[in-house]
């Protein structure tokens, strides 16, 4: 079974909790908060006021630039405030805020459950939609989908790559997309590689969802898709987008500046893959998402369709509320999510799950002396050195993290995971990396040409 | 809501692993050539392995308590791994108060001068018991024989090193199948391959260690001896007897699977650990072949133990995405 080739991590996958539940729609929230900043790049540019009223769907926010993303009103109401409020983390950021008055739709939005395959439109028409339903990679990294849609010169696409890995320990929300929305996710893959302009496409599924693999493959067959099911072995990160590059077209993108078009492959998680599907064939702006709710504590594990905007607490409440004790909410999965102190803050397009942890499991280990036992470099799936570079950053030793290749960490996690000194490895090398990208920018500044 | 959130930057899972828990492993993985000791050399293995163990966990608790104090150390299990390691390289008979200027050299000189676990740049219980070795010779090197079973003493009372550096048998003699089964003089824990090879494979598959040194250490004095017994004799039985001879006299197997593998102490990177393997089985075997003593794994580890920094800072991993793909 194929796999990407260096280093990687066996977590527990505990997707038992939510695997089996349907997808639910959750009730529509009576508030919302939409950030401006959901997605990779520049804040879109609000286009309401307080007082305005909106339709579900309507645009609300508008990209600012290129590398931007525009936002949708996700329920019809009025708007009550366009304003800093705290995010997850506490910090605070401008959101616009609805107050929910029932529920009605633009007009040209089509909300039959009627799968539509026929797509007549061009490579720039269908970019322009996606562009204009604001869709961002729904995965977690929340990079804007037309941007990746859009060839730089002298590039060639020819892979379309779905990422249906979902390595990422306890999340099923994509999962389960591709459970029941299976038809729909792939004519949303036929859409991109028209948009792409390419032959090939592969959705790579790890081998813990044998049932999503068979159902698809048996819709391909079916249907006649010309899109390649691909079973990749269980190991963490299988999802991450270089790492499946590498395992499906054996390819290895270079370290950065290279990009996966650099190899010939674009890459699009799956949940992406449908939102695109909507938007293209059904005028339907990202405005809600698959959000997995789960945690081993929690009394009922979900995977709830949620409208963009609801506060996390919702879904935590749906879920049977939070265990009695000390908890850490993960917006995420354990492996890369990010942990919040305000649970009241929204679902954003990057969503894919909220994982709740409560005991022992919310601390860390007592870090102790490293024993150079040599795990993290076996485990880094980039083979840099992490006991070595998390020391470096340290004594911030900047140029010989840079020689080290520090920039090349994709933040995956699996140094720290796998350390049997439970040293905070990650911690140093996200430091060290942040300060030498820095750096590396304010060189690259300093030597451009003058204008 | 009376709920306090913890809040940390990912992961927020964490493997099974911990240094205790290897440590343990690696105990667990010595229990089979513990248990051959005893068999071999009576209840003498239990009282060396005893006063061993007692003495470094001891040396190491006193240090950590009046010179560095701090939180104790000694629950992370390093030190009786070291204990039972430096018991395995002592004959069976030595006096107990040895055993103990082993344990004071191996933790308080080698280890704790350092900084403790994690700092040290040579094999502590190594450092102990080549400085035994060269304090007191003679009772190093006088080795019970085995009281199991019905031991022919092909020998002489010496190891089949010393035997075969003497002159005093022909590699031809010696019964390989005792040696690998143990059944030779030798320190008591060096001298069960069978036992040593079954705690390795444990440790593999326990994923405390990987393949790579071991399997350099070993490959490489195979090869070693399978020239020089191509050079010695052409083609003969030699060219399969030496090479097997090699790895299961001295302390090859121990020293491979089990001294040569400590992690603080040896390379990082799979690349270097087989230079560090490599670098020892030639080593080895370049003693045992032209050296003054019968057996080179302690002094080869050591000086490799020296090289490991050497390695670490020039043998680097191949990045992912510096192959150039077409």
């Amino acid at each position: 079974m194929k796999t990407f080739p260096i280093g990687g991590v066996h977590p527990s996958d505990n997707k038992e909790w939510s695997c089996n539940k349907s997808i639910e729609v959750l009730e529509l929230p009576d508030v919302v908060n939409i950030p401006l900043a959901q997605h990779i790049g520049a804040p879109a540019t609000a286009k309401v006021a307080k007082g305005d009223k909106v339709l579900t769907g309507q645009l609300i926010a508008e990209a600012t630039g290129f590398m931007s993303a525009n936002i949708h009103s996700p329920i019809s109401g009025t708007v009550t405030a366009v304003d800093m409020q705290p995010n997850g983390q506490g910090m605070r950021q401008m959101m616009i805020t609805i107050k929910r008055e029932g529920d009605e739709w633009m007009p040209e939005i089509d909300r039959s459950s009627e799968i539509k395959r026929q797509c007549s439109l061009e490579s720039a028409e269908i970019i322009s939609k996606i562009k204009q339903a604001g869709i961002v990679g729904m995965g977690g990294a929340t990079f804007p989908t037309h941007v990746k849609l859009s060839i730089p010169d002298g590039c060639k696409a020819e892979y379309l790559i779905i990422n249906g890995v979902e390595c990422e320990p306890y999340l099923t929300s994509d999962y389960r997309t591709m459970l029941e929305r299976g038809e729909e996710l792939l004519v949303g893959v036929e859409i991109l590689k028209k948009a792409l302009n390419v032959e090939k496409a592969i959705v790579g599924v790890e081998n813990n969802k044998p049932d999503a693999i068979a159902l698809l493959r048996k819709i391909v067959k079916e249907k006649n898709f010309a899109v390649v099911i691909e079973p990749l072995k269980v190991q963490y990160p299988q999802g991450g987008e270089k790492q499946l590059i590498a395992a499906v077209t054996g390819r290895e993108v270079p370290p950065p500046p290279g990009l996966p078009i650099h190899v010939g492959a674009v890459v699009c998680n799956a949940s992406t893959t449908l939102a695109v599907y909507e938007a293209v064939q059904k005028n339907k702006p990202l405005i809600e998402r698959v959000v997995t709710i789960t945690g081993k504590q929690l009394k009922e594990p979900r995977n709830l369709l949620t409208r963009m905007g609801t506060p996390i607490a919702t879904l935590v409440e749906k879920a049977g509320g939070l265990p009695e004790g000390d908890v850490k909410v993960v917006n995420g999965g354990p492996m890369m999510g990010r942990a919040m102190v305000n649970i009241d803050s929204p679902v954003t397009k990057g969503c894919s799950g909220v994982t709740v942890y409560s005991g022992s499991e919310v601390y860390r280990m007592e870090p102790s002396a490293c024993i150079k036992c040599a795990k993290c470099i076996e485990a880094c799936p980039m083979a840099l050195e992490p006991y070595l570079i998390s020391k470096l950053a340290k004594k911030q030793m900047w140029d010989r993290l840079e020689e080290e290749h520090i920039t090349d960490c994709i933040e995956c996690g699996c140094c720290q995971f796998t350390c049997p000194a439970g040293i905070a490895l990650l911690d140093y090398v996200r430091l060290g990396k942040q300060t030498v990208m820095g750096i590396i920018r304010a060189r690259a500044a300093a030597n451009a040409p003058k204008k | 809501m009376a709920n306090k959130f913890i809040v940390a930057t990912a992961p927020h899972m964490h493997s099974p692993f911990s240094t205790q828990k290897l440590m343990r492993d690696v105990l667990i993985a010595l229990i089979p050539a513990f248990a051959l000791s005893i068999l071999v050399c009576g209840l003498d293995a239990l009282r060396v392995t005893a006063i061993a163990v007692a003495s470094c966990v001891l040396v190491e608790y006193l240090i950590q308590k009046f010179l560095f104090g701090g939180k104790q150390t000694v629950s992370n299990l390093s030190a009786v791994v070291t204990g039972v390691l430096l018991a395995f390289n002592l004959p069976a008979n030595i006096a107990w108060w040895i055993v103990v200027i082993g344990a004071v050299v191996a933790i308080g000189v080698a280890k704790m001068t350092f900084g403790g676990l994690g700092r040290n740049p040579f094999n502590p219980a190594l450092v102990g018991r080549v400085f035994l070795l060269i304090a007191y010779p003679a009772q190093m090197t006088s080795f019970p024989a085995p009281i199991y079973p019905d031991y022919v003493d092909a020998f002489a009372g010496a190891t089949p090193l010393a035997a075969l550096k003497a002159h005093a048998i022909e590699v031809g003699d010696a019964n390989l199948l005792n040696m690998f089964a143990g059944v030779m003089p030798g320190s008591m824990g060096e001298i069960a391959a069978a036992a040593l090879l079954a705690g390795g494979i444990y440790m593999i598959w326990r994923k405390v260690i990987t393949w790579h040194i071991p399997v350099a250490v070993l490959g490489s004095m195979a090869v070693f001896a399978f020239v020089v017994a191509m050079v010695q004799g052409g083609v003969s039985p030699l060219l399969y007897e030496l090479p097997v001879f090699h790895l299961l006299a001295g302390g090859a197997m121990l020293g491979a699977i089990f001294m040569a593998t400590d992690y603080v102490t040896s390379p990082m990177t799979s690349k270097g650990m087989i230079i560090y393997g490599v670098g020892i089985g030639v080593i080895t075997m370049i003693i045992r072949q032209w050296g003054a003593y019968p057996e080179g794994m302690s002094f080869a580890i050591l000086l490799m133990n020296a090289v490991a920094p050497l390695i670490n800072k020039y043998v680097k991993p191949r990045r992912f995405g510096m192959a150039s793909k077409k």
